[in-house]
């Protein structure tokens, strides 16, 4: 195997990896917010934070460079704090990975807050726990199951990212250049071998994926 | 120490109006229709729901223009309906829950007045409680499993165990049997009973079940709409004719009283209560025992001479205090004194008439059912 494939595969490792983390801490609070609240905003916000399931990765990319370029909005903020520009940064696919993921960490998330309803949240403040206290020792261990799902789904989902990260990331060795870059480069060489290694790679891994989840969602069911 | 509740706020489709102050002792029962607003009243009280209004305990305002103590900062226990254990905790995970937290909370202004004797279970911390309670609610042999291995019955009192356990200053109770079937109910009733016995604060018990609120009752509140329509201790409250739920078959009255004789023979005991003695059925209890028995309505009828050939034991002369009609325009409801104890009797309006009954009129009650009740 190539030393550059290595990379690449470390390098999704680890944009995955810090990906699912940021997502965990983003999109916890977006979801227990979406499953409280009866604000007027609850719909647009649910359906922004949904967008990037339907829309195709080529049109999110496209917006999130034209945002972070150096004429964009977000591209002028990073400039003005002496950060540079995202694109073309592995910082940029962290960001854009975040927003293209939201959608699989939110919804498990949602929805075990939803199931757990209203009554032990009650039951607990009237056994002296605040509210935070309620969110750690009562919610989100009723959530376990909703938290192992959302970040095999977030992980799993960012692992397999292409056209974004071909928008925004280009397609840097060691730098941007991630799995499906590398098996997409590998074939445009007809270099078919590595590509099979890679591929097959990602094959297995998302069937375990799959397979860890089954059995995790009868968990999910119980009361 | 007492409790005083003033609510008045619409919700959609109902509004709640209350005003009342209620006793710092003993059970009052929160009795109404579903929809009456008893369950939301409770809510109110718990800070489990906003109505404007003044609440204060003990002096201790937890609600008023200013102030909305929220619900994890008041020194309450509450028992849900269905018993709402937490089910990733154990039994004794879901003990601790609240104990732990109570006992790190900072202390609640101790109360006022000290009633109740040397023991003062109000304020005490729980930790010095914990074998008493387990031993109360007989759930020492439960203590390592999940919720879901429990039966319904057992949920229930570990839920009631747990809200005890915050060394609560008032105990809220919402419909706590309404969800269990009879032989649940009966199963859980004694603990109730002796909870009732033994605890020194106050208890809120909200029932629609007028058997639970004669057993454990000492004080009644009657809603309906809304509003508070009658409110009282409870023996005087069930007494009244002009009561505005009707309670139909269940209409009747409780008496306190004690066990005077035992008659091992026939196995009954006499009940001597202020007003005259009735025999029931022997309930084991020991001579000056306290208990209370209940009379319906139903088994209760009036003869102008004593009885003497009839299967009737209990026969005991009475005053006729007052005459209503019943629900039904054939039937008639007599309040009927026994010394300074109240009966009510049910009976046909041409009885009535054909007895000639009037206030005033010295008659003899035949109870052909009385149930001790605790």
């Amino acid at each position: 195997m190539h030393a550059s494939d290595l990379a690449a595969i470390w390098l999704t490792l680890k944009l995955a990896g810090l990906t699912t983390v940021l997502l965990l801490l983003i999109g916890t609070p977006i979801a227990w917010w979406l499953a409280r609240t009866r604000h007027w905003a609850k719909g647009p916000v649910g359906a922004v934070v949904t967008l990037p399931l339907v829309l195709p990765p080529a049109v999110l990319g496209f917006y999130l460079l034209v945002l972070m370029g150096p004429d964009g909005p977000v591209g002028q903020f990073t400039q003005s704090l002496g950060l540079g520009l995202l694109p073309f940064s592995f910082a940029g696919l962290v960001v854009a990975s975040v927003i293209y993921s939201m959608p699989f960490v939110v919804q498990p998330l949602l929805q075990a807050f939803e199931a757990i309803g209203e009554r032990p949240l009650e039951a607990a403040a009237t056994l002296r726990a605040s509210p935070w206290d309620t969110f750690f020792s009562v919610v989100v261990p009723l959530a376990r199951p909703g938290f192992i799902t959302a970040s095999v789904l977030g992980f799993a989902h960012t692992v397999g990212e292409f056209g974004v990260v071909l928008m925004i990331g280009g397609n840097i060795p060691g730098k941007t250049q991630v799995l499906s870059m590398a098996i997409y480069n590998h074939v445009e060489a007809l270099e078919y071998a590595p590509a099979h290694w890679l591929a097959g790679g990602m094959l297995v891994f998302s069937f375990v994926v799959l397979l860890v989840l089954g059995t995790f969602k009868p968990a999910l069911r119980k009361p | 120490m007492s409790i005083a509740v003033r609510f008045r706020h619409a919700y959609p489709g109902f509004a709640l109006d209350v005003d009342l102050d209620l006793p710092g002792r003993g059970v009052t029962a929160l009795f109404g229709h579903s929809g009456s607003g008893k369950t939301t009243l409770l809510r109110c009280i718990a800070g489990l729901e906003r109505a404007t209004g003044r609440l204060s305990i003990d002096g201790a305002v937890w609600q008023d223009d200013d102030t909305f103590v929220p619900t994890h900062r008041r020194p309450i226990g509450y028992v849900f309906q269905e018993a709402s254990l937490f089910p990733h905790l154990s039994v004794q995970g879901n003990l601790d829950f609240g104990m732990k937290r109570a006992q790190r909370a900072p202390s609640f202004p101790a109360r006022e007045g000290g009633a109740g004797g040397g023991r003062d279970n109000g304020c005490r911390p729980a930790g010095a409680d914990f074998q008493h309670i387990i031993e109360l609610l007989g759930i020492g042999t439960l203590l390592d499993r999940k919720p879901d291995r429990l039966s319904g019955g057992e949920r229930q009192r570990v839920a009631i165990a747990r809200a005890l356990l915050t060394a609560p200053r008032l105990l809220l109770m919402d419909e706590p049997l309404a969800a269990l079937d009879l032989a649940r109910k009966n199963e859980i009733l004694p603990y109730l009973e002796r909870l009732h016995d033994e605890l020194e604060i106050p208890v809120l018990y909200v029932s629609h079940a007028p058997d639970e609120v004669a057993r454990l009752a000492d004080h009644i509140v009657v809603m309906e709409g809304g509003r508070e329509v009658a409110q009282g201790p409870l023996i005087d409250v069930l007494s009244r004719l002009d009561l505005p739920i009707r309670l139909g078959e269940d209409t009747g009255v409780v008496l306190d009283g004690t066990v005077v004789e035992r008659d091992e023979n026939w196995q009954l005991a006499r009940i001597g209560f202020s007003g005259g003695t009735v025999w029931v059925r022997d309930g084991g209890h020991a001579l000056g025992h306290p208990v209370r028995v209940r009379i319906l309505a139903r088994d209760v009828s009036i003869a102008r001479e004593p009885q003497h050939d009839s299967s009737i034991l209990n026969c005991l002369p009475a005053e006729v205090a007052e005459i209503a009609d019943d629900a039904h325009p054939a039937l008639a409801l007599v309040k009927l004194m026994l010394g300074k104890s109240a009966v009510v009797a049910r009976l046909t309006h041409r009885s009535a008439c054909g007895l000639g009954l009037k206030p005033g009129a010295q008659v003899y009650a035949q109870i052909k059912a009385v149930a001790l009740i605790g």
